[in-house]
């Protein structure tokens, strides 16, 4: 008979090794699932996280791994610092929808003058979208005590129609021969989110990401704010005789959030999307939550562990072309790497001990 | 605009079959809420349910089959969440993203060979002379058998919580976990059967989309209601009667603002698609006052060294 013993503290060892375990887990369990579907498991296996970085065309899907590495995460970021405080937006969607449409119809409305001013009011304009998004559970749940997690998610539906009707209606370009959709910013110089080294995908939104991190590291470690989240996040009780204030830390952790994730849309947006258009979102607001949960609310380990799904979104559409594996399998993949996560996650709290059974 | 096409008869009628997923789904998580539990994966357990429903009810023609399968669809999926919360200890709300996220993705694969298939129809009860009587026969009595069958089940779990022994049980492990295992209830197997009870309710729920209200099979069809049902029942205060009522409110929303949309109101059909969630929005600062009612052991890990 097994039995769970708690441990004093979290161990520091399994804390790092469990995301590591997660991965390997995910990768028999979706190699099985691969197998299921009639695929050769190795290969959809390799293909996905071989193929990418060292591949043949490896020279083509690498820049793609900082372009789509770095919206998930500018997001995840964000949200793990209300994650750590138990502060749960998970509408992370809604906000980098917001900050997409909010940084485009600046660029649009400044269309056709050109001018460096542009680019950095699009960049104000898609952080403030995103943050004017998240402040709506924020404010509400300090002003009427709503709980933030439905709230915040209700506005991704929201958001959704509102990106639904401004690609059919304010936004749609006016040359466009009636088709939804904005006019291209990557046609419009001055809002063109361009490479800045060409060949390599960097662009701007990855700039913000590396900051985003530097930033949340010196914040959690150095910082009495940094300290009041994880202190929150430990003991809440103890936080608030220490005096912090929560409700400071729910703007503080919601607007923070929500301003990253409307950058990432608005870079998104300008840069590799291009256009505000239906089907916009993918879904990074989503999947931003595993990459927090992987990277264990850790800046580092967040920064790592963006770079890995982004790692599977590209190695994914590969297997998708290369071996006609369906789109589906890998959002499934990506769902029970979060799975495995929380599952092995028992090993950093609890010790497994073998006990006889006792009468209880 | 022609606000005359709108029929109030055929409105009231259509309320009630818009009202059943989230009324299922939603009766399920109070059980679950109830028992101390929040499971978060209730969209995740609806989208599972509509695919699993949708896919044996085509493949059987029949769509008795069908609900059966998607009960036991969710049901399965509710397994993973118990497995997680209540044998690895993890934490609750993560688990429930989790769950939602998983579900999402396994629904579309096991739907890629269903779109745009017709599900087998599933007939309408004709009650004879209730069924007859004008405006209450259509609006009340000329439905299929699970709307029915969702209005009994209002009944019958606001009976089990209030008089039953199994739902005082239930309560006292809901409210204090520590209480209830030292009077030698097993809180983790109680908890356990509260989930896959929840995620059968929510399967079937989905199924109710999928099979009679759309009916077809979509991506990502259930489109929130799993998260509408949540809400739901935070505005019941964690009962069965208010569920009811907040299920027809939600269901009236959905079915006006798409006969809004039919009769060409003068808005774009995006910003009357918002409503329901701006409704539930609206519900949820509405209600939050209200605290009292909620488990007081609602989300907390239970753990016996504890």
């Amino acid at each position: 008979m097994l039995k769970l013993e708690k441990r004093p503290q979290p161990s520091r060892l399994w804390t790092w090794v469990t995301p590591l375990l997660a991965v390997v887990i995910t990768m028999l369990a979706g190699g099985a699932l691969f197998a299921a579907l009639g695929k050769d498991p190795v290969e959809a296996i390799a293909t996905i996280f071989w193929q990418p970085l060292f591949g043949e065309f490896a020279f083509y899907y690498r820049p793609q791994l900082l372009i789509k590495g770095a919206p998930l995460i500018l997001i995840a970021i964000g949200l793990s610092l209300g994650f750590r405080a138990g502060i749960w937006n998970i509408g992370a969607e809604g906000q980098y929808i917001v900050g997409a449409l909010t940084g485009a119809g600046v660029g649009l409305a400044f269309y056709p003058t050109e001018s460096v001013l542009i680019f950095p009011l699009m960049v104000l304009a898609g952080a403030l979208g995103g943050w004017g998004w998240a402040m709506i559970p924020a404010v509400l749940k300090l002003r009427f005590g709503t709980n933030e997690i439905l709230v915040s998610l209700m506005l991704v539906y929201v958001a959704e129609q509102l990106l639904a009707a401004m690609a059919l209606g304010p936004m749609k370009n006016p040359e466009g021969m009636g088709f939804p959709g904005s006019r291209n910013l990557r046609q419009y110089e001055s809002a063109h989110n361009a490479e800045l080294i060409t060949g390599t995908g960097m662009h701007w939104g990855v700039v913000a990401a590396f900051i985003a991190v530097i930033f949340a590291y010196v914040l959690l470690t150095r910082h009495s704010l940094g300290y009041h989240i994880r202190l929150t996040g430990q003991a809440p009780r103890a936080a608030r005789f220490a005096g912090v204030r929560p409700a400071r830390l729910v703007l503080v952790c919601l607007g923070t959030a929500g301003a990253l994730a409307g950058l990432a849309g608005m870079f998104e947006v300008s840069g590799p999307a291009g256009q505000v258009s239906i089907d916009f979102n993918v879904g990074y607001g989503f999947t931003a939550i595993i990459v927090a949960f992987l990277g264990r609310l850790h800046p580092l380990g967040i920064l790592l562990a963006g770079l890995l799904m982004a790692l599977t979104y590209i190695g994914g559409e590969i297997a998708q072309s290369n071996m006609g594996l369906p789109a589906a399998a890998i959002q499934l993949f990506q769902g029970m790497l979060l799975f495995f996560l929380l599952a092995v996650d028992v090993l950093t709290n609890y010790r497994i001990r073998l006990a006889r059974r006792e009468v209880a | 605009m022609d606000m005359g096409s709108i029929s109030p008869e055929l409105l009231l009628a259509s309320l009630m079959v818009a009202a059943t997923p989230i009324l299922l789904a939603a009766l399920g998580e109070l059980v679950v809420e109830r028992a101390g539990v929040l499971n978060l994966g209730v969209e995740g357990m609806m989208i599972t349910g509509a695919i699993c429903g949708f896919a044996v009810a085509v493949n059987s023609g029949s769509p008795a089959f069908g609900f059966v399968a998607a009960a036991g669809g969710g049901a399965v999926l509710a397994l993973l969440f118990a497995a997680l919360t209540q044998v690895a200890l993890a934490n609750q709300v993560a688990s429930g993203l989790a769950l939602t996220l998983f579900g999402l993705g396994l629904s579309s694969l096991l739907g890629q060979g269903y779109v745009g298939i017709k599900p087998p129809p599933v007939a309408r009860l004709d009650i004879p002379l209730l069924g007859d009587i004008p405006f209450l026969g259509r609006v009340l009595f000329s439905h299929d058998l699970m709307v029915y069958f969702g209005l009994a089940l209002v009944g019958l779990i606001w009976w089990m919580l209030k008089y039953s022994r199994a739902g005082l049980i239930l309560r006292a492990v809901g409210e204090n976990h520590d209480a209830a295992h030292a009077l030698g209830y097993k809180v983790v197997r109680i908890r356990v059967a509260a989930i896959l009870f929840g995620g059968a309710c929510a399967g079937l729920g989905g199924a109710y989309i999928s099979l009679i209200r759309v009916p077809q099979w979509t991506e990502g069809m259930t489109a929130g209601a799993g998260w509408i049902a949540l809400a739901l029942v935070v505005f019941a205060s964690w009962k069965a009667g208010r569920v009811l009522l907040g299920a027809w409110l939600f269901g009236g929303v959905t079915v006006l603002q798409l006969n809004l949309q039919a009769a060409g109101f003068a808005i774009p059909v995006e910003y009357l698609s918002m409503s329901p969630y701006l409704i539930t929005i609206l519900v949820l600062v509405i209600m939050a006052g209200d605290k009292s009612r909620a488990p007081a052991s609602l989300g907390r890990i239970f753990h016996a060294s504890q």
